[in-house]
Formats: structure tokens, sequence, C-alpha cells
């Protein structure tokens, strides 16, 4: 078998499945039960270190 | 020490500068080895004569490099709309093409000037700045690298100014939106690095314990865009000393991989990155967090899982095998779902503050680009349709697509980034002008609309025209008459331009008026400046 062959087989049988699974499983992942906090508390990342980064003196927006 | 070994790198590449530019083989190269040598040996004078002066400590966020990438992305997107209204009348008055300019200024060496000024030079300091800005404040860290940020943006700049000079002087590897030649791509590739570090970098050192989904998608768009970058402009020059290079693929395989370039450039560099900035502003603006955090991780996943099989689209009708068509084709289609599951996500997080649309022309901006992204990303899926394509490819439609997307969506979100940024970087209370913004904002959209519109009309007339056949099976059209026919279309084109180049010429003003004509306010401790309302 030549090399195009070969890779081609792998890509549309293994490769396929591989990738196919890994996508299924990100998605799983983001919808598990118990994340709602910790996406909530992520989505709230932009209003918080405004003015200054969080190792500053100046930074008065500790995370709640 | 680390100045002394400076001074010697710079010393060396201005000397080795100099001998290319003596040997060179073309004028390009030679302009572009002068350019250099001139670049290195100023660099070196101002490092010899600040050698040794004690550094400054770092403290609070590096926001020195996100103004200067504020500057950038305005004055070369005015530079990149400018040369593109002046190609869009050459195309409809063709004595445009001046005489004197002939081999420099005509239209096929402005064009790809048009192109990257707009996309790399105004889209990417764009997303430089804002990516800056956004790790930063998502990751509650200071840049990481201390003084390899400005050499990412100061390089990145050169790298614009070697491929413009580039292409009037007619350096070209004649692939689109990767025109530069082979050591303007190695440049390219050691800043881009730099800029993967720095990014990466600061993620590391982060102090929040999640990473921001805009960061996924910016981290996403840098890493992408280097794989596309070094595959696609693999090729051995013919010499060192000249600025010609030669392909490593052929045919077929070199087609494919310049699309699957050509289209992950879309899909990594214009939307990746794009969808970066509109996680952070829109929520920003809004003044509210995103509609649901899930659906941008799902979002992310699918947009980036999709998007880097679309590519063969481009290719319908040619030598590519059926097979990768096919594939390229149906990607192209599922991709329209989280294409609007991002757009929906956007704009659904203006839920419960609609009447903003109202009362801020920065939300109206952001708004207006989540529409043109769903409104691209519908006719895209339906353009890559094999059929479709049989009338739509090679006519005015596929540029109507483009600028629909890359006016409606890339511009808009721009802009209404740079208004939020400015008054925020210069400690400005607001901005100078709302009623400006306002202005630019129907100037812009009345652009784009005579702009799709008119591309549409042609597009699909040439499209009807190429295809017609008389009852013995003989073409009734000749190429000249579908020109002549579609000469209003191109004037209708030009006019809005005009406008859409008078807008951001108003954002000009606006930004500088902000920064120059207000006085600075101490910033509080406690909140960010006042949203400009």
């Amino acid at each position: 078998m030549d090399l195009y062959s070969l890779l081609r087989e792998i890509a549309d049988s293994w490769g396929l499945l591989a990738l196919f699974l890994f996508f299924i499983g990100a998605i799983a992942f983001a919808w598990r039960p118990g994340s709602r906090p910790l996406h909530d508390d992520a989505a709230a990342v932009p209003f918080r270190h405004d003015d200054a980064p969080a190792d500053d003196p100046s930074d008065t927006e500790a995370r709640t | 020490m680390w100045d002394w070994i400076k001074i010697a790198i710079l010393g060396l590449i201005a000397l080795f500068a100099a001998l290319a530019a003596n040997w060179a083989r073309d004028l390009a190269y030679q302009v572009h080895a002068l350019i250099v040598m001139a670049v290195a040996a100023g660099m070196f004078i101002w490092t010899i004569r600040t050698a040794g002066e004690p550094k400054p400590a770092e403290t609070g966020y590096s926001d020195g490099v996100i103004r200067a990438g504020v500057i950038a992305t305005t004055f070369w997107g005015i530079a990149g709309f400018l040369v593109g209204v002046f190609i869009a009348f050459q195309l409809a008055f063709p004595v445009l093409n001046f005489e004197w300019a002939e081999g420099y200024a005509n239209f096929g060496r402005l064009r790809p000037l048009h192109t990257s000024a707009v996309i790399f030079a105004f889209g990417g300091n764009a997303l430089l700045c804002t990516s800056f800005y956004v790790v930063q404040r998502t990751s509650a860290a200071r840049l990481w690298g201390g003084n390899t940020a400005w050499f990412v943006f100061w390089g990145y700049q050169l790298f614009i100014v070697l491929a413009a000079t580039g292409y009037l002087l007619g350096a070209t590897q004649s692939k689109e939106y990767a025109e530069p030649e082979w050591y303007v791509d190695l440049w390219l590739t050691v800043v881009w690095l730099a800029y993967l570090a720095v990014f990466l970098g600061t993620i590391i050192k982060r102090k929040e314990p999640h990473i921001y989904v805009a960061n996924w998608f910016y981290l996403a768009f840098i890493v992408t865009v280097a794989m596309l970058h070094v595959v696609n402009n693999l090729s051995i020059p013919v010499s060192i000393f000249g600025a010609k290079s030669v392909q490593v693929f052929a045919g077929v395989q070199d087609a494919m991989t310049q699309w699957w370039y050509g289209h992950n450039a879309v899909g990594f560099f214009l939307t990746a990155g794009f969808l970066g900035m509109m996680y952070y502003f829109v929520p920003k603006q809004a003044g509210r967090p995103v509609y649901s955090y899930k659906l941008s991780i799902i979002h992310f996943w699918a947009l980036i899982f999709l998007y880097i099989w679309a590519g063969p689209h481009h290719l319908h009708y040619t030598a590519l095998p059926d097979w990768a068509s096919t594939l390229g084709m149906v990607f192209s289609v599922i991709l329209w779902m989280p294409s609007w599951g991002g757009m929906i996500n956007g704009l659904m997080t203006l839920q419960g503050a609609w009447d903003k649309i109202r009362t801020d022309p920065i939300i109206r901006m952001f708004v207006i680009s989540l529409g043109f992204y769903g409104m691209s990303t519908f006719e895209g899926p339906m353009m890559s349709i094999r059929a479709v394509n049989s009338l739509s490819h090679y006519t005015d439609w596929t540029i109507g697509h483009v600028h629909s997307g890359a006016l409606g969506w890339n511009g808009m979100i721009t802009f209404a980034c740079l208004y939020f940024l400015t008054p925020r970087l210069w400690n400005r209370e607001r901005l100078y002008s709302l009623s400006a913004v306002n202005w630019h904002f129907w100037l812009a959209t009345i652009g784009i609309v005579l702009y799709a519109a008119s591309m549409w009309v042609t597009g699909i007339m040439e499209g009807l025209m190429w295809r017609e056949v008389d009852a013995n099976g003989f073409l009734v059209n000749s190429f000249a008459d579908t020109v002549a026919a579609k000469f209003p279309m191109y004037v209708l084109r030009g006019l809005g331009g005009v406008l859409y180049l008078t807008g951001a010429l108003i954002m000009a003003w606006n930004l500088w008026m902000t920064v120059r004509g207000q006085k600075a306010v101490q910033p509080s401790a406690t909140g960010a400046a006042t949203p400009a309302e």
C-alpha cells in the first residue's frame, strides 16, 4: 500500500473515530453535572482586576 | 550584559544587511536589505546610548504596547481602506492605472497591498493589542517576558512594511493572502513564536484559576496561524541574495495546501481571534457576563474542529479529488451551526439590557458586527455547496461575501473595541464625541450595504452571463460584455468604500480628540474608567 492510501485509510477510520470521540468528550465535559458554579465564576472573570494585576499592591478587587 | 549582546547582534545584522544590499539580485531584495540595515543601525545607536541605564521596576499592567497597537490599528486601517477605495475605482475607471506608475501602482500590484493592509496590518494589530489587553485582565497578571511584547509589536510592523514594499516592487510568491517571499515569512515566524511565548507565558503565570474563554480563542488563533503559515510557506530560495523562491509542493497538492491555509486564515485569524474580542468586550461593554459559558465552550470546540476541514470548497471543479471537495463542502455546511451558536451567545449577552442598543452607539457597533457575522456565516456555507459554487465562483459575489464579513464583522467589532479601549488606556473620562461614533456607525453601515448589494447584483449577473448559451450551444457573451455590464455596480461599490473610509476618518479624529482634547483623570482604585455613555 502506498503512503497516500495508507494515510487515507487511517484518516477515515481510526483518525475520524478518535477526533469524533474527543469532540463528544469535550461537549460532555462542558455539560457535566455540577459544573455550573465553576462556569458562573469563569464568566465573571472579565469583571475583576480591571486596573491592576492580582499581586499588585494597588489591586483592591479581591476575588469573591 | 544583555545590552552588550544586543549591541553586538544589531551591529552584525546591520553589517550583513549592507552586504546583502550590495550583492542583491533584484530591486525588492535590495530595498528590503536597506530597510533592515537602517532599522538595525538605528536600534544599534539607540541601544548604545541607553546601555547601562537603570531600568524602572515593572508594576501594574503592561499597557504601553497596547496603546501603540491602538494607534497602529487606526493608522493601518485608514491606509488599507484608502488603497481599497482606490483599486475599486481602478476597476471602474481603468485610466487610474496611470501610465507613469505602470509596474508599481497598477491594480495587480495594489490589490495584495490592500488585502494585506486590511487583514494583517489592521486586523493583525487589532488582534495583537486586544489580545494583550484581554489576557492581562483575565489572567490578573502582567504580560510575561517584559519587553518581548514590544519586540512582537515592532517586529510585526517591520513584517508589514517589508510585505507592502515587496508587493509594489514585485516580490510575491503568488499565494493569495500569503504573498510575502521567503525571508519575510521567516521573519514573521520568529515574531509569531515570540507572540506565542508572551501570550502563553502570561496565561501560565495567571492568578485566576480558570482560563477565560476569550483566551482559548486567542490561543487557538495564535497556534493555528503559526502552523498554517509554516506549512503553506515551505519554499526553497533560488539564491540567498534574491527574493525569488520555489514552492516545495506542486500542482493540486500546492493548491490544496494554499486553500487549507487560505480558508483557515479566515477561520482562525479573522474568526477565532475576533471571537476572542467578542467574548471579552461585548460582556464588558454590556456590563453583564456572557449569556452562556457552556455554549461558549461548545462553540469553541465545534468551531476549531470543523473549520480546519472547510478549505477544499475553494477548489470545486478542479483537479482536486471529488471526495476532498465533498468533504470541504459538508464541513462548511455543518460549520453554519457553531457560527450561529456563537452569534446567538454574543447577542443574548444583551438580554435584560436591550435598551443599550438605543442608548450606547458602541453596543450598537458590537451588535451590527455580530449581525454581519451571522449573515456571512450563512452566506459562506451556502456558497460552498457545489451547485451554488458553479454559479458564484470567480464572480464578484465572492468579493461581496468576503467584504460583508471583513467590513461588517471584523471592521465593526474592531472599531467598537478601539472606542472601548482608548478612554481606558489613556485615562480619559469618556470619548470625545458620542455623536461622532453615531456618524461613523451609519456611514460604515450604509457603505457596507452599498458594497454587498452591488456585488451580489454584479456577481450573479456575470455568473449567469458566463453560462448563457444559445440554441446551438455557443456562449452568448464574451468576457468583455460582462465587464461592460458591471460598470454601474463598480461605481456604486467604490462609493460604498468612500463612505466606509469617511467613517474611519471620523473615528481617527474622535480618538485623537479623546486623547489630546481632554485632561487625564486619576484612575480610581476601586473601579474601571466610566463606560462611555
